[in-house]
């Protein structure tokens, strides 16, 4: 491991001090953040943010619009790695390891950190297939084995009841609230480690918004999540921890402005900035 | 479950597969630089002893062509190609892009939904079914109302007109499909006319693009042979009359190059080079039109 | 004005009225222009009309079985023009066998891989250059080149490779539209799972794109079923069947053509033009249906 120096686009940046008081034990930390800023092209997006996040917990990113809770989001599995001119600088450790390092391929990661978009997107296939492709990209091959994995992530999804008699029909066939409980079950087939969700909820109908949440609230033993939300009540009834991000000026760098447990969060925030946001002085 | 570090498990073998597929790709893409290359480049060698041999001023400003007596100035073809091009254009920009206004602004669906169909099949249409219509049909019309033999720039034009509103309406229609709604919408709610509203706002919005159509329009008639070799008259002689017989740079090379030798070929891969630099130069200039739209608005 | 306004019914907001009195004026401009609008998508549609039925109706009894399936015989070539059709679907199939792997691949480098600059824009430059390029200017290089500096005989392989050349760009620009159309989200939902570059387009990207990516080539054949100036010279034009790609032939523009100007055997023309017409309906009816498919499974 080459320790905390960080590398983004083959641009090397800064040294990080692990004497930062911030700095706890990183052992039950799955993402372990420090200094991190963001640019796209010449803007600054987000700076000096430090994060840790715990295993098997739900962790929500809340704040406004524009406030870079998504940016950083795509930071923790480099899908950021797929816009031209972005630029990462700071520490990401995924599990200890750097995720910047020169040695990594960004599509390993991925394959440990799943992803679930505001737009639910389905591939046109069948919904079999959709679940399966994970799977099969890691070589499952066998029949028997990809329906058991099939049938089980869309149970775990809490989908399989609508769908067990359709699984061949088209996956863009479903409704928004299904289509995107069938992404869920795509990720859920491969078994991630941690699942980034990035407002799952804001395209999808009340009913399915519940059955999201059950789901999430069912699986978390086994994966850590991390969901960005507009929405505060859904912070405050799903995740354990809540971080508070904040872009006070236009044109300047988001910040984190305070991360803590969530009961804590919403009833006794210790920033003023946090209390307006969560009291709707503004966003 | 996991160990530090085991983020580097797969990679090496997938990142070499990747690389060779990106290689690939990129070299197939290539082949089309390669292509146009390689046209150019062989068709300037074989065109390069019209320089010696004829003189690059009496090839293009000589007004005789006769192989037997080994004249071979070309201005007859230029001259004819431009003659029948910018007649085309005349009769078939208006029509085409009057078309594409119908069918963007003002076709009911239903109607839009036969006559786009149809603008479509008239660009599938084999070049050579033109030519045999415009000998067949056209030809015999021209000359009983204009006299002559039905063969010349008039029949050309008619039947290279409508090969081209296909290719310039498609493309007009696009450019008027861009343009946002909102902005014919502000212009009837200021009791503008449907007309006013076109010819103030949506035409004018689209002003670039239908240049461009038009500019692409201009190079598939330039460019475009069987038919006006079926319908042109075929004479080498400079224009002199909108039925009297002529011959353009394309039709000429498709009589000639069956039987040519010597400085006569030469010559014909000259009229070539300059058909490829006249197509060059109009794709140039889009991209131009293009640059200058994104400078200017 | 605007008591007027409050009088018009709302379905005529869009026949707008001027400051005072011209109004009159106005509608009949606007009604004449409009009228003029109507006239010329009238006359593109009759050009197309009677194109189709003067080749129909004069085609239509000559085209028996045996006009498709004989050979044609004695110095008006009567009969049939079987070999004619063989070497028509010949070269143009061949053609996009050649073109088609090239021009799709080249696409995905251009939808998928490759990043905006420089060379990218050499690639495009080069590709319009290349779709710009006058039939003609392609056979003389096909023939000169392939025939004449290779030394291929004139055969379905020399017309094809030159065809191919036509064919690459179009098929190019097709492709690579028909691949920008599958949304990014969902090349993300691939991404973000884990999955290679390749992956994500061979497996996700290509099968949501291929629909579209064979309308282009059905539409791309079409135009090569018709192209007469590239084969004329590479091709030879005798009547012949070919069997090996190093065979000659005549195709069926060609042998339009001869037979228009020659004006030996005006019947088996019409017929040839009718056969010809055909074929481009079938494809573009083909293409049309895939696509009207594919819209169908995208809702």
């Amino acid at each position: 491991m080459t320790d905390s120096v960080i590398t983004s686009n083959a641009i090397k940046i800064g040294h990080t001090s692990y004497n930062n008081p911030l700095v706890q034990s990183g052992e039950d930390a799955t993402f372990f953040v420090r200094n991190l800023d963001f640019w796209y092209g010449d803007f600054n997006a987000l700076t000096d943010v430090s994060l840790d996040i715990k295993k098997k917990e739900i962790t929500a990113f809340i704040g406004p619009s524009g406030c870079g809770k998504s940016t950083l989001l795509r930071c923790l599995n480099r899908m950021n790695d797929l816009i031209a001119g972005t630029k990462v600088e700071g520490t990401v450790l995924f599990e200890n390891a750097n995720i910047y390092g020169p040695s990594v391929d960004p599509v390993d990661l991925r394959r440990r950190v799943g992803m679930i978009f505001q737009q639910p997107n389905p591939f046109p296939q069948s919904i079999y297939d959709n679940v399966a492709y994970g799977p099969r990209l890691q070589g499952v091959k066998k029949k028997a084995a990809l329906d058991d994995i099939v049938e089980h992530a869309l149970d775990k999804a809490n989908i399989w009841k609508e769908v067990k008699d359709n699984l061949g029909k088209n996956g863009l066939a479903l409704s928004g609230g299904q289509q995107q409980r069938l992404c869920i079950a795509r990720v859920l087939a491969v078994q991630p480690e941690v699942i980034l969700m990035d407002e799952p909820c804001s395209a999808i109908d009340p009913t399915s918004v519940q059955k999201i949440e059950d789901l999430m609230a069912e699986i978390k033993d086994q994966v850590t999540i991390v969901i960005v939300t507009h929405n505060m009540q859904q912070a405050a009834r799903v995740s354990d921890t809540t971080s508070f991000f904040l872009q006070e000026v236009a044109g300047e760098p988001a910040i984190l402005v305070e991360s803590g447990p969530t009961s804590e969060m919403f009833t006794n925030p210790s920033d003023r900035r946090t209390e307006d946001y969560i009291t709707g002085r503004f966003g | 479950m996991s160990t530090p570090g085991s983020l580097q498990l797969v990679t090496s073998r997938s990142r070499i597969k990747e690389a060779l597929l990106a290689t690939l790709f990129f070299a197939c893409a290539i082949v089309a630089v390669l292509g146009v290359a390689l046209i150019f480049a062989f068709v300037a060698y074989m065109a390069f002893p019209v320089i010696t041999e004829i003189g690059f001023l009496d090839f293009i400003f000589g007004t005789r062509w006769s192989a037997s007596s080994g004249e071979f100035g070309i201005l007859p073809f230029i001259v004819g190609s431009f003659v029948v091009t910018l007649g085309a254009l005349v009769i078939g920009a208006p029509l085409a892009v009057m078309t594409a206004v119908f069918l963007s602004e003002l076709a009911p669906p239903k109607l839009r939904a036969w006559v786009r169909p149809a603008v479509e099949l008239l660009a599938g249409i084999p070049s050579v079914v033109y030519g045999f219509f415009g000998v067949v049909v056209v030809a015999p019309i021209v000359a009983r109302l204009w006299g002559g033999v039905g063969f010349g720039p008039l029949t050309a034009w008619i039947i290279l007109a409508v090969m081209i509103v296909p290719t310039i309406a498609t493309l007009t229609e696009d450019a008027l499909g861009s343009i946002p709604m909102g902005s014919r919408e502000a212009s009837f709610a200021m009791g503008a006319t449907q007309w006013q509203t076109i010819y103030k706002v949506v035409l004018p919005a689209a002003k670039l693009g239908i240049i461009d159509a038009i500019i692409l329009g201009m190079g598939r008639a330039i460019g475009e042979t069987m038919a006006v070799l079926m319908v042109v008259g075929n004479a080498p002689q400079l224009f002199a009359g909108i039925t009297a017989p002529i011959a353009t740079l394309t039709s000429q090379i498709v009589l000639d190059m069956g039987y040519a030798t010597g400085t006569h070929r030469t010559a014909l891969f000259g009229m070539g080079a300059i058909l490829f630099i006249i197509s060059m130069a109009l794709v140039l200039t889009v991209r131009l039109v293009a640059r200058f739209g994104r400078a200017h608005g | 004005m605007a008591p007027e306004m409050t009088r018009e019914p709302a379905s005529k907001m869009t026949q707008g009225r001027d400051k005072k009195g011209s109004t009159q004026g106005k509608n009949v401009a606007n009604n004449v222009a409009l009228a003029l609008f109507w006239v010329a998508a009238g006359i593109t549609v009759s050009a197309l009309a009677a194109i189709l039925l003067y080749v129909i109706v004069r085609g239509i009894g000559v085209v028996t079985p045996a006009f498709i399936f004989t050979w044609p015989h004695g110095v008006n070539a009567e009969g049939g023009i079987f070999p004619v059709i063989i070497s028509t679907i010949y070269v143009t199939g061949l053609a996009m066998l050649i073109a088609t792997p090239v021009a799709v691949l080249a696409a995905i480098y251009l939808a998928e891989y490759a990043r905006q600059g420089k060379i990218v824009n050499v690639i495009r430059f080069a590709a319009d250059s290349l779709a710009s390029v006058p039939s003609i200017v392609m056979g003389l290089f096909g023939f000169a080149f392939f025939i004449e500096t290779l030394g291929l005989p004139f055969s379905m392989l020399a017309a094809a490779l030159s065809l191919s050349l036509l064919m690459l760009p179009i098929i190019m620009r097709t492709t690579e539209e028909a691949i920008r159309a599958v949304p990014r989200y969902i090349r993300w939902g691939s991404y973000g799972m884990g999955a290679t570059k390749w992956q994500t387009v061979s497996r996700v990207v290509l099968p949501a794109a291929t629909a579209r990516i064979i309308t282009g080539l059905v539409l791309a054949m079409g135009r090569a079923i018709g192209e007469t100036a590239v084969v004329f010279y590479t091709m030879g034009q005798a009547i012949n069947l070919p069997i090996t790609p190093l065979d000659s032939g005549r195709s069926m523009p060609v042998h339009l053509y001869l037979l228009a100007v020659e004006g030996i055997n005006m019947q088996a023309a019409y017929g040839t033009a009718f056969l010809l017409l055909v074929l481009i309906l079938i494809f573009n009816v083909v293409a049309r249906y895939i696509s009207k498919r594919y819209s169908r499974i995208k809702e």
